[in-house]
């Protein structure tokens, strides 16, 4: 039985799409083998450099990154997926929070926050990391724009007052600018209940990580 | 091996002739979509021309034992693994840059311009005809993303070389040159129906230019009878 010319050219082209896939694979292993470790490393950097926007490094001596801990899906959150939680130390004390919360209420969907609160539950620092929001209208609530999310720092449940938690225009404290309300609105909601949800949980979160493994 | 005529009618194929964005109309979703600002534009038109350049010489020196009728899919997979690797290498070694165009370096893997010249250039021509040809329209493509974005940043923002703190550090931040002063924005500029319009008008007045050296040829030469 020979083969026809039809069947030995499809043969052919077959094996050297093979080959080059297999080059071609074997090229991409290599280059990720050796740029993974430098990557994960920046990656981490990165991530370090954020939170310590929002949490001095100064403030904590444990390793952050290795305390984050998954937390569930919550209304005050603003989640609908698991968020992350860090938690800062210094000796045995809990010092502070980093937590993720969402204001899904932008005026173009989500905006992902980065909220640092000290164990007293007062806010230390607020960053958006992710949003939406119209260029060069409301995206003032990104700290490379403007200063707008300073205003945060150092406010907690009780300073402002519950009814004062809100921008200028709804009767509150936090400035907003004119024709961008709708944004910093949802910011000021989400960081209010953001810290809601800390005091719910604050007990949780300053227990020393033993009595918590003894638990489990 | 190659002559100085050659390598001027690449360049002034690549530049002018059959420019990309202009002439070719090829690749204009990325086109559109990051010339915001001349950063963005240079830094993405830049990677491109990389990628553009490598994969015209690897699909030119392989092209003898690409069956014909595969060449496709050997071309697409060659542009993928080197836009790949140059996206890992990119993350792992020029981190800050990456992060600014982080999004952009896989989506050069779908602008069509690059398997363009890979399947009607470098599959029938000697690697380095094929990497000039590359180079230049790489660098045409760049010339009109950075045009589009330095008229979009000065009518959208007023300034030009905005986020240049990214790709050299926040000491550059002085670079940003704040052309209008006190300008108070055209925000439709920067979104993109600006990218639009720019990119039409850029379109016209070199269609236009085209026109009139048309017509200054004819004027030059008497009629004949």
């Amino acid at each position: 039985m020979s083969m026809t010319a039809a069947t030995r050219n499809a043969f052919r082209a077959g094996t050297v799409l093979l080959l080059f896939a297999l080059v071609g694979t074997a090229m991409l292993a290599f280059t990720h083998d050796r740029t993974e470790p430098v990557i994960t490393r920046s990656q981490q950097a990165e991530k370090l450099a954020l939170i310590n926007q929002v949490l001095p490094a100064s403030s904590y001596d444990n390793d952050l990154l290795a305390s984050r801990q998954d937390l569930p899906p919550d209304d005050l959150l603003g989640t609908r997926q698991p968020s992350a939680l860090w938690i800062a130390r210094r000796g045995s004390q809990v010092t502070a929070v980093v937590l993720e919360a969402i204001a899904p209420d932008g005026y173009a969907g989500d905006i992902a926050l980065l909220i640092g609160i000290d164990i007293d539950g007062k806010v230390i620092g607020v960053r958006v990391t992710a949003h939406h929001e119209t260029p060069g209208l409301g995206d003032y609530i990104d700290r490379a724009k403007s200063a707008w999310i300073d205003q945060f720092s150092g406010k907690s449940l009780t300073d402002p007052e519950s009814k004062r938690w809100k921008v200028a225009k709804d009767g509150g404290t936090f400035d907003a600018r004119a024709g961008a309300t709708i944004t910093p609105r949802a910011v000021v909601k989400a960081v209010k209940s953001a810290l809601d949800y800390f005091a719910r949980h604050r007990a949780a979160f300053a227990a020393p990580p033993a009595a918590k493994e003894k638990k489990a | 091996m190659m002559t100085m005529s050659e390598f001027r009618s690449l360049f002034h194929n690549g530049l002018i002739k059959q420019n990309t964005g202009l002439v070719q109309l090829l690749g204009l979703c990325p086109l559109l979509a990051i010339s915001n600002n001349v950063v963005n534009a240079l830094s993405l038109g830049l990677a491109t021309t990389m990628v553009m350049a490598a994969s015209s010489g690897a699909v030119s020196s392989m092209r003898h034992f690409v069956p014909n009728e595969i060449r496709i899919p050997v071309f697409v997979l060659i542009i993928a693994a080197l836009v790949t690797v140059i996206d890992l290498a990119m993350n792992a070694f020029v981190h800050p840059l990456y992060l600014v165009l982080g999004i952009f370096i896989p989506l050069i893997t779908t602008n069509c311009i690059v398997l363009a010249r890979a399947d009607a250039f470098a599959s029938k021509n000697h690697p380095l005809h094929s990497v000039i040809d590359a180079v230049a329209m790489g660098l045409g493509l760049t010339l009109v993303l950075v045009v589009l974005g330095a008229i979009r940043e000065l009518a959208g923002k007023g300034t030009l070389f905005s986020g240049i703190d990214l790709v050299f550090g926040a000491a550059a931040k002085s670079y940003v040159l704040h052309v209008l002063p006190h300008y108070q924005g055209f925000l439709l500029a920067i979104l993109p129906p600006g990218a639009f319009i720019a990119l039409g008008l850029l379109i016209a007045a070199n269609n236009w230019n085209k026109a009139r050296a048309v017509q200054r040829v004819r004027a030059a030469v008497p009629m004949a009878a």
